[in-house]
Formats: C-alpha cells, structure tokens, sequence
C-alpha cells in the first residue's frame, strides 16, 4: 500500500528563488546613486513631458519600495515643497514681467518702478511662452528636488552613515550622536520652558534667556560627559592606537583632493576650445583625467587609512545584484539621456526652444529614460519591516 | 575577583579622600551590594572598578585595584571592557547608536570581534536579557525598564566577567525595576558573573545578596555577608528596622525570612486581621474642607490620552499618594493641576482656575517640584535663587532661606546649586516653591535618589505641611515611603483612577503595593514598623 503521508517533500516545479521573494533592504548608497543619476537625466531635459514621467518613475520607485521609517514618510514633504517651487516661479514670472513678444494671454495693471529701483516693470503684458517656460523651468528644478527626496524615503539616514569608509568611521558616529543628542536637546527645552512657569514666569528679556539656557546646557554638557564615559567603558578607542596613518596614505589623499578640485574647477570653469580630440574638447579630457585620478587615489588612500582601524563592523548592509541593478539603471538611463541629447539623438524634442510654443513631442526612444528609471521598483527586493519576522 | 588595596580616592578640589585606605575583595560570583547615604562615594567607588575613576574624573587615587587580575593603574577603562561591564543610572545618556541590535553590537564592534562571533553573540545576548522581540526598535521608544536591560546587554555582549551597576532601579516603577533586578539575578545565579550592584532600595535587592560594602561616610568601607553588613549600615531598609524592633541578632534578608522566623521565633503579636476590601474608590474626605475639585480632566499629547477624565476632591491639610506605572499619568495629572500642561475639563482651586490666572499667581494655588528639580535653577548661587524666589512670590525677604532651613537644609549661600546632591536641590527648589505659600502642594517623584534618612526627613516636612492646612500630592513609586507618608492614596492605571482611598486600605491589599511589613504580617492590618512595635508593647 503506498503511503498516505509521503516522507520526502516532492519538489515544487518553481522552486522560489531566495533573492527575489526574500525580504531585504537594498542598500542606502545604491539608492542615492540612482538618485543622484534620475537628478543628472532630469537636468538634462526642459520637455514637460518627460519631467512628468520621471517625476511619475521616481514616485512609484517611492510607493513601491520605501520603508516603515520616519524618514520614509518624508515623500508628501518633498512633494508639496516641488508643487511650491513650480507655484512660486509662475507667480513671479507673473508679477515681474519680462519680454513681451508673442501670444498675450491677459494683461495685469503695469507699475513701472523708478531707475532707482533698478527700473523693473512690475505687471504688464503676460504671454503664454514666459508662463510655460517659467512652469517648465520650475519643474525641473522640482524634479531634481524629488530626486532627493526619493533617496531620503527610500534609505535610512543612519544607515548610509553607517557604512561609509571605515577610515571616515569617527566622523560617521559623531554625526550619529548629533542625530541623537538633538531631539534630546529640543525635548529638554520644552522641559525647561514648561517649568519656568512654575517658578511665575517672572523674569524676562536675557534673565528670561538664561532661566531657559543655563538648564539645557547644563543637561546638554552633564548628557556628554555621561555618554563620554560609557563610550571609554565600553570599549571605544581601544583598537584605534596602533592607527598610524603612513605619511604616503596622508599624501595619497591630499594628492586625490587637490585633484579632485582641480578637476571640478576645469568642468566649470574654463571654457572648452572648439576643437575635439575623439569627440570631446581637450579641456573635457583634461577634467576626466584630472577627476578619475583624484577619485582613485582617494578610494586607495581611505582603505589603508581604514585597514589600520581595526573596528569591525556589525552586519554591514550587503551590496549584491539588487544594488548592481539600482546602481545599473541610473548609471544606464545618465548614458541614455546624453546620447539624446547629442547631436546624434532628439536635442529638439528633449530641449524645445521657448518660441514658438507648441506641443512638445515625445520621440518613442526617450520613453526610456522613465522607464529604466523605474524599473528598481519591480527588479529590488521589498524592503524589510519591523514587523517581519528577521 | 576585584581586589582593593589600600585604595584612597580623592575628588579633586576636595581636602578629605571620599575612601580612605580601602582593602577588601569581592570574590568571584558574588552579587555585592554597595550602600551608604547619598554622597557617600558609591558612585566614584564602582568607578575605580573599571579605572573610570581617576582616569575619566580627574580625581586622584593611590593604593591599587586589580580586576580579574588586571590593574586599573596599568589599564585605561577601555583595555578592561571586555573585563568589566559599567552599566550607569541614566541607561538612555549613555546609549550611541538609536536601534537595540546596534547597541548591543556596538561595544563589540570597538573591541574589533569578527562579524560572525559579534552576530553570534548579540543573539545570545539579547536572548539572555530577554529582549529578543525588540531587536529592531528604536532605542527612544523603549519603556525605562526596557531601555535599562538593553544597557546591560550592550555591556555584556563583550563578554564581561564583572558587571558594575550604579543604581539601575532608580528610575523605574516598581513592576519594571523587579524585571531589571530579576534580570541581573540570572545573570548570577545562571551565567556565574560577578555583579556589583548599588542601589538606594535595599529592600528590593537584599535577600539576593551575598556581599556588601557599606560606606558610613567617613571614608571606610567595610565589607562582609550581606546579613551582617546589614545589621551594622546606617542604611534601614524596613526588615533591618523590623529586626531592630524586634530584637532579632541578624537581619532576614526577604519577606519569606522575616516569615518564617515569626512563625517558628515569634513573638506571636495578636493584631486585628485587615479588612477585607470590598471596593476600591472608597475616599469620602477627611472631615477636611476640599480646596481643589477636577471634574473629567483629561489631557493628551498627539494620539496619546496620558489622563483619560479623572474627577477628584482634594482635602485641605492631606498628604495623597498618586501610584501606578511608569507612564500611567501620573506626573500629568500633577502638570494638569498646575494648569502648566494643557488639559480639557474642569479645574478649581481655592475658586480659580490655575489654568487661567497668571503664571506667578497659579504658582500660590498650586506649585509644583518637578521630577527634574534642576531645570528650575539657573542662578549662580544659592543666595541668589532664595532672593530670586522671594521677589517672585512678593514675599518678605529672607523668606526662602528660612524655609530651607526649617527643610534641614542649611546650605551654604555661596554654593552653586548645580554642585549641589540630589537631595540638597530638591530642599532648595522646595524651598523656592514653598515661598509662594500654595495651597497644594505636587512633588513629582521627590524620593528618586534619596536615601532612607533623606526620605525620612522628607517626610517629616510633608507632614509638617500638612499639619499647617496644605494640601500635599505626591507622585511615588515608593511604596514604603507612600506608607510612611500619605493618608490617601490614589492609584491610576491607564490615565484612570483605579483605585482612591485611605493608604491603609488601597496598600495592604495589593501585592506590588504593599509595604514589606504588612507582606510580613500578613493578613494583620499593620502598615509600619512604628505600628508593629505599639503592638509588642501594648499587651
């Protein structure tokens, strides 16, 4: 008789692959660089359009993929102060009038204020072309702004902090400390305001100052020394005393700085020559070099600085194909946006010019860009909650 | 496994060493208490156990203290982490990171243990503590007692020998501080650690003991058995004062001793049995006229309701007891009262409403000490804040200064009150508000930090405050100290009365708010051990 109760488990035809289905928060550095990408593709186009559908990429990547923090509820923020951003600028373009060419749409009463102020017309003819440039001009910035307020609902602030480079390891925890200590400082003030009352409230002006002041800073300084002296009982410093820097890392890392600088400053600074070598200026080359040596130089130099500080690391936040893949689509849809914004791709469509105002179209390959901005949404795994068991 | 030897510690700017020639040891697997009054040096005495003191507190020591076999004169306290563990009063001022499995792994991080035997022992660390389920919340939202046990665990991650604890009850309630205590008896009885433990509630933790250190305060510090120490400390816990009362050669270190040692022992008292309780909200007035009425007051902060519609008469001239669990509503209801926190409902005192006149003349209907007394001082004197606090309540120079006398605090004017003891601020901020002649009285937890003989001039004051028509509220989590004060007590629960009677009746038939020497006499109906003593007599 076969058995009712089959001891081995038959193999299930789709077994669940672990890094798709399993839970996991993809990490804080991968999600600010796609970011940072989505920010660079945004500033390269003033096509209404495709602001809109990187804007509408960006929220779903937020809606899909945030977590249960309170950084992650931070989305609503960033929307309402872009929505401000686009408000503002139409109202100013309003009120200071510009150029008065091409299609009047109504007319506000003029002012035409005085040389001495700089003799700026307030009012006046408004045209349709300013409004829309404004508007869209706005909403690039808008997006940009969105861009990190995605990263900030995305990824933790203290978990980015904490997997910087080990050599930048104080830094981090002293900025982690500020994070904590700061609510602490606000929430002893209101202690503090609340219990002057008890004593009538009587002193005012810089007494009044002081009856709030001397309290808080006192509970301030008593709350270092305390947090000073649990640091030294348990343990911290102890491992940083055989930290030597060598002299070459310290040179390695001004050398990486001064190029660094040197690099940024040819980008902005100086003007590219109208010849090209390989398709780029020499100026361009000069900079490229100029910013891979720099970077080079300053990722050796930090991991032997941090090799000598033997604190280790609790857990550190893993980076496998999910963030290779949110790094991956920002990086690709940065490429993507350039080429067509090239003479060789849609400069027209992607930048249509103020005058005359029409439609702005949208050319089937500049579909791509949304698209593989938002594709982390589907391809990362669902970020852990702290209801989930671990 | 810690050994003093010839030990002298000296504070700096102070002429007389806080110990003097100190030797004894504190042998391995003991859990030894350090007591002595306020002041006293229990602090800078479990700091010299991990080098915190001299090296972190500028004072200088001479003699020797060795850990484990380590010297605290060759090691700096972060060499003798992984010897010692330090656990301070305040769990939430020392914490770095702002997740409970960060914090745990943080001292082991800074040891440079490898990712896999850190993950290895914060799970077993947090299974030991019994905090497994908080693994991922964040630190600022955990409850005191919580927050307390995380702190040893961050400790005992790095694997320590010795845990040092400096008071680590003070501030939590009953219910909690019996959850941390419970947690570090395991850790002796079933890890084998060494734990150093001071504490101000001995009655909590005395019949767990094997050691102790009493410092008298002249810079001694003797050693011995927990019961034979005891017996000597100038520290009285309730049992030590029942022993004396009755006579008895050595100290039961729990309720179940004192038990059974009358029930063999006697003498067997005849005491009248405790009414059996029938209801809990049984206050009808003292025959006092009333000075304050709340009806339905609430008061709630965002989506929390900390008072949920409490109405209550308050009598001239009676000491309430205001008990219940950390965050029960207690120090809200007080706030309410004042009219300094915003709360719906009605409020009259003395036929005004604090929350309506102005602030100095709500400071003479009711005045308020808060748990924090220091947040009320900002002067740079002694003198200065009397004189402050007489122009503020118009009254008579030279006022608060004699209040602090009549305290039995005469302190001297030049002192800066931030240098001041716990015990010395409280009298002088008491002091500040008893200037204003209020009608009521609130103290917010007023006996956290103070020892058994503060406590007792404490209550000497309320009740002197009462006997003079004063309405005196105050919030405690001590049960004996309750007992020995107040006729009323009120017990809230979730921002609810649950309970309102005369202290008697409310205490006596509760298990966590029974005083020790009722749980002894049980089911007699005796509160103290003043009652316990008529009683031998009488017959």
């Amino acid at each position: 008789m076969a058995r009712l109760i089959t001891r081995v488990a038959p193999i299930e035809p789709h077994p669940p692959t672990r890094s798709r289905t399993a839970r996991r928060t993809t990490h804080a550095w991968a999600w600010w660089a796609w970011a940072l990408c989505a920010g660079i593709t945004a500033s390269l186009t003033l096509n209404p359009l495709v602001l809109t559908l990187i804007t509408a990429a960006l929220v779903t990547v937020v809606l899909a993929r945030r977590g249960d923090g309170v950084w992650a509820r931070s989305l609503k923020f960033y929307l309402l102060l872009a929505a401000i951003i686009v408000g503002g600028r139409v109202l100013l373009r309003l009120v200071i009038g510009g150029t008065s060419t091409g299609t009047v749409v109504f007319r506000l009463p003029e002012v035409q204020l005085p040389t001495w102020a700089a003799g700026i017309r307030l009012g006046g003819a408004v045209t349709a072309e300013e409004l829309v440039w404004a508007a869209t001009d706005a909403a690039r910035l808008a997006t940009i702004l969105l861009c990190v307020g995605a990263a900030n609902s995305l990824a933790n602030p203290r978990t980015a902090l904490k997997s910087v480079p080990a050599a930048l390891h104080d830094i981090s925890v002293a900025v982690v400390i500020t994070l904590t200590v700061l609510p602490q400082l606000i929430a002893s003030a209101h202690r503090v305001r609340r219990g002057r009352r008890l004593r009538g409230n009587t002193t005012r002006g810089l007494r009044g100052l002081g009856a709030t002041l001397v309290p808080v800073v006192e509970d301030a300084v008593e709350g270092s020394m305390t947090l000073a002296s649990s640091m030294e009982a348990r343990g911290y410093g102890r491992t940083r005393d055989q930290r030597k820097v060598p002299l070459t890392t310290t040179i390695a890392l001004f050398a990486a700085l001064v190029a660094l600088l040197l690099g940024a400053f040819v980008v902005l600074g100086v003007p590219a020559s109208s010849q090209t070598v390989l398709g780029l200026a020499p100026q361009h080359w000069t900079a490229i070099a100029l910013l891979v040596v720099g970077v080079a130089l300053g990722a050796t130099g930090l991991r032997s600085a941090g090799r000598r500080l033997s604190v280790t690391r609790y857990r550190p936040a893993p980076w496998g194909v999910p963030e290779n893949i949110v790094c991956g689509c920002g990086a690709l849809s940065v490429v993507v946006a350039l080429w067509l914004t090239s003479p060789l791709g849609y400069p027209e469509q992607l930048n249509p010019p103020p005058v005359p105002l029409v439609w702005p179209s949208l050319p089937l390959p500049v579909l791509l860009l949304p698209l593989l901005l938002v594709l982390p949404a589907v391809l990362t795994p669902r970020p852990q909650t702290s209801g989930d068991p671990s | 496994m810690i050994r003093f030897e010839h030990v002298s510690i000296t504070q700096p700017g102070a002429t007389v060493p806080v110990v003097s020639d100190a030797t004894f040891s504190v042998a391995d697997g003991d859990l030894c208490l350090v007591m002595g009054r306020t002041g006293t040096g229990k602090s800078t005495l479990l700091g010299a156990m991990n080098g915190l003191v001299p090296q972190a507190s500028g004072a200088t020591l001479s003699g020797d203290v060795t850990v484990a076999g380590r010297s605290i004169r060759t090691h700096r306290p972060r060499d003798l982490a992984d010897v010692v563990g330090w656990v301070g009063q305040n769990p939430m001022a020392g914490f770095v990171t702002d997740v409970v499995e960060d914090e745990v792994a943080y001292g082991m991080e800074q040891l440079g243990l490898s990712p896999s035997v850190m993950r290895k022992r914060v799970e077993e660390t947090l299974d030991l503590m019994g905090i497994a389920d908080l693994r991922r919340r964040l630190l600022v939202e955990l409850s005191g007692g919580q927050q307390q046990r995380v702190a040893i665990a961050a400790v005992l991650a790095a694997q320590p020998r010795v845990l040092v604890l400096d008071e680590p009850t003070s501030a939590l309630d009953p219910t909690a501080a019996q959850d941390v205590l419970a947690a570090i008896t395991t850790l002796v009885h079933d890890v084998g650690l060494t734990v150093v433990l001071a504490e101000h509630r001995l009655e909590r933790v005395m019949h767990e003991a094997d050691s102790a250190l009493w410092l008298p305060g002249d810079g001694r510090v003797v050693a011995g058995p927990a019961a034979e120490v005891l017996s000597r400390a100038d520290t009285t816990p309730p049992l030590v004062e029942l022993a004396t009362a009755m006579g008895w050669p050595e100290v039961p270190l729990s309720v179940r001793a004192a038990r059974r040692r009358l029930r063999v022992n006697g003498p067997h008292l005849s005491l009248a049995p405790a009414p059996e309780l029938r209801e809990t909200l049984t206050w009808r007035g003292n025959g006092q006229p009333v000075v304050a009425e709340l009806r339905d007051v609430r008061v709630t902060y965002g989506k929390v309701t900390a008072v949920a519609g409490v109405d209550l008469d308050l009598h001239t001239g009676t000491t309430v007891a205001l008990m219940g669990r950390n965050g029960s509503g207690k120090s809200s209801l007080l706030w309410a009262l004042q009219g300094a926190v915003a709360s719906s409902g009605a409020v009259t005192v003395d036929g005004s409403d604090p929350r309506r006149v102005p602030d100095d003349e709500a400071r003479r209907l009711v005045s308020l000490v808060p748990q924090s007394p220091a947040d009320l001082l900002y002067l740079a004197t002694v003198d200065a804040e009397c004189a402050q606090a007489d122009r503020e309540s118009n009254a008579p120079e030279g006022t608060a200064r004699d209040l602090l006398r009549r305290l039995g605090a005469d302190l001297p004017g030049d002192r800066n009150p931030r240098d001041l003891s716990e015990g010395q601020r409280l009298a002088l901020v008491l002091a500040i508000q008893l200037a204003a002649q209020p009608r009521i009285v609130c103290l917010d937890e007023p006996t956290r930090g103070l020892d058994y003989s503060m406590k007792h001039e404490l209550a000497g004051i309320i009740a002197a405050l009462a006997a003079e028509g004063t309405c005196v509220v105050v919030s405690t989590h001590d049960v004996e100290f309750a007992a020995q004060t107040a006729e009323r007590t009120i017990v809230l629960a979730e921002g609810e009365v649950v309970a309102d009677g005369t202290t008697r009746q409310v205490c006596s038939s509760s298990p966590s708010f029974a005083p020790q020497v009722t749980k002894v006499f049980h089911p007699a109906d005796v509160m103290t051990v003043a009652e316990v003593a008529a009683a031998r007599v009488a017959p």
